[in-house]
């Protein structure tokens, strides 16, 4: 039985947005490690399960796909009815779709380049034996607090990004958020109350903590 | 970087708009119920309403990507221009349609949208039965690997591409000049991608299948800019990667967004 496997390294940011789909929707899967740091994921072998060499890639079956959140929007409506919703209430509400879609675009071009980047001054960068450029800190940060005082504004209306409800709008966000909550750049998130409660809720999702273990 | 840059891009020219614009407007809470007419019917003359609004300008990438889209699906719409050198997307009442101040946004009805690539799919999935196809048709699987190559765009290609065209294009509306030290290394991470994007469209005829969806479309406006630059030999140089882009280039309703910039 071929399954679902994730290739992937358990410490990533983007192979964990998909760890945590699967556990949400409480689906058995293979994580295969591939070794970053040795190189793996640009040799042949991984190539040809994502040929821009990038983790995580993802089987279903006989189903390949790369792009973490091509792979979590797939496992979503998928498995539908399984664990989580992690669509809109309403799934076929097609505005409620788009709604949530716009809050993943947000999350993939205003509110990861500037979290990923920082998670790579603050943590990667020492795992690599390299400093932390503060100046580039600081920039990244005060780019990343105008796109948090956006999502005050939207979190004062609403529980979570979409809507009242938990989505993959959310889910996307959490492993950088992670990552930055042990860090200096905490305090953008600490001192925004909206979304200070929107990241304690996030964060203490049973399948968020699951994926730091 | 290239979001703001492309913000502060000269004031639109004079736009005729090339669909019907609003004779009355709708109510904000009710979609419009006058029916549209056929382009081709005889008089008597007809009112015709728009229940679509862009706000945004044609030069910008973004916007292209949304009229593109209302385009292949035969929308009328209204093109509505914001004056970027004014600054007005950085203000209200634009930041209203989008808390982030930047082009293009989207109203449908009581509905308003931004960020392009959600701006399309929405257009795409609302309007599934109208115009050209936008999405392969199917099941799980075919949708799959549409969403994955969406994500190349929006995530491998553009990243890329976008600070490219910026270099060679906009800068030189800013008074600012090209840094060839930048294009070089740019350049030199976009022949990887066009070297992956060569291997897929030798096994599919488009990227995420073999009929034009939006993960194609969503490269038409840096693609278009970049073909008028020496960066079009990346382009030319791999044979599907040309061919693909002349296809996807040819189609009618992108020479009708390509038209509106002359205007």
């Amino acid at each position: 039985m071929a399954g679902i496997k994730v290739f992937g390294h358990a410490a990533s940011i983007s192979t964990r947005r998909v760890l945590l789909t699967l556990h949400e929707k409480n689906l058995d899967f293979e994580l295969v490690h591939v070794d970053l740091k040795d190189g793996e994921h640009k040799t042949e072998s991984f190539l040809s399960h994502n040929p821009f060499g990038k983790v995580p890639a993802f089987e279903d079956g006989d189903l390949k796909l790369f792009e973490s959140r091509a792979i979590t929007q797939y496992i979503a409506p998928r498995y539908e009815g399984q664990g989580t919703n992690l669509l809109q209430p309403d799934s076929k509400n097609l505005a409620q779709y788009a709604i949530m879609a716009m809050g993943m675009q947000v999350e993939a071009h205003q509110f990861d380049p500037l979290a990923s980047k920082l998670a790579w001054e603050h943590v990667f960068k020492l795992i690599y034996g390299l400093t932390t450029d503060q100046a580039v800190v600081a920039e990244e940060e005060a780019k990343l607090a105008k796109v948090l005082d956006v999502y005050e504004a939207r979190l004062k209306e609403f529980k979570y990004l979409a809507g009242d409800t938990f989505t993959l709008t959310d889910l996307h966000h959490i492993p950088a958020v992670q990552y930055l909550l042990e860090t200096p750049t905490k305090k953008l998130f600490t001192e925004r109350p909206h979304v200070n409660k929107w990241v304690a809720e996030i964060t203490k999702r049973p399948a968020s903590q699951k994926i730091l273990q | 970087m290239i979001t703001i840059l492309q913000s502060q891009l000269l004031p639109p020219p004079p736009i005729k708009l090339r669909h019907s614009s609003l004779l009355f407007s709708p109510s904000q809470h009710s979609r419009p119920n006058l029916k549209f007419t056929s382009k081709s019917s005889p008089s008597p003359p007809t009112i015709t309403m728009a229940s679509i609004k862009v706000h945004g300008v044609p030069m910008s990438t973004a916007t292209m990507r949304v009229l593109a889209a209302l385009y292949e699906k035969d929308l009328e719409f209204e093109l509505i221009p914001v004056d970027m050198r004014a600054g007005a997307h950085k203000q209200e009442p634009f930041l209203s349609l989008n808390p982030f101040g930047q082009i293009p946004a989207l109203q449908d009805g009581d509905l308003t949208l931004f960020e392009s690539r959600a701006i399309t799919e929405y257009i795409a999935d609302e309007y599934s039965e109208k115009g050209e196809k936008l999405m392969c048709p199917g099941c799980n699987k075919v949708k799959a690997l549409t969403k994955v190559w969406l994500n190349v765009e929006g995530q491998q290609f553009d990243p890329i591409a976008s600070k490219i065209a910026f270099e060679r294009i906009f800068k030189g509306m800013f008074g600012m000049t090209t840094d060839p030290a930048a294009v070089q290394e740019l350049e030199g991470k976009l022949v990887r991608v066009l070297d992956i994007y060569e291997a897929r469209l030798s096994k599919s005829e488009f990227l995420a299948c073999d009929c034009f969806t939006l993960a194609d479309l969503h490269h038409l406006p840096v693609i278009h800019y970049l073909m008028g630059t020496d960066s079009k030999a990346l382009f030319e140089s791999r044979p599907k990667v040309c061919e693909w882009v002349k296809k996807i280039t040819a189609r009618p309703a992108w020479a009708k967004v390509v038209d509106l910039q002359k205007q």
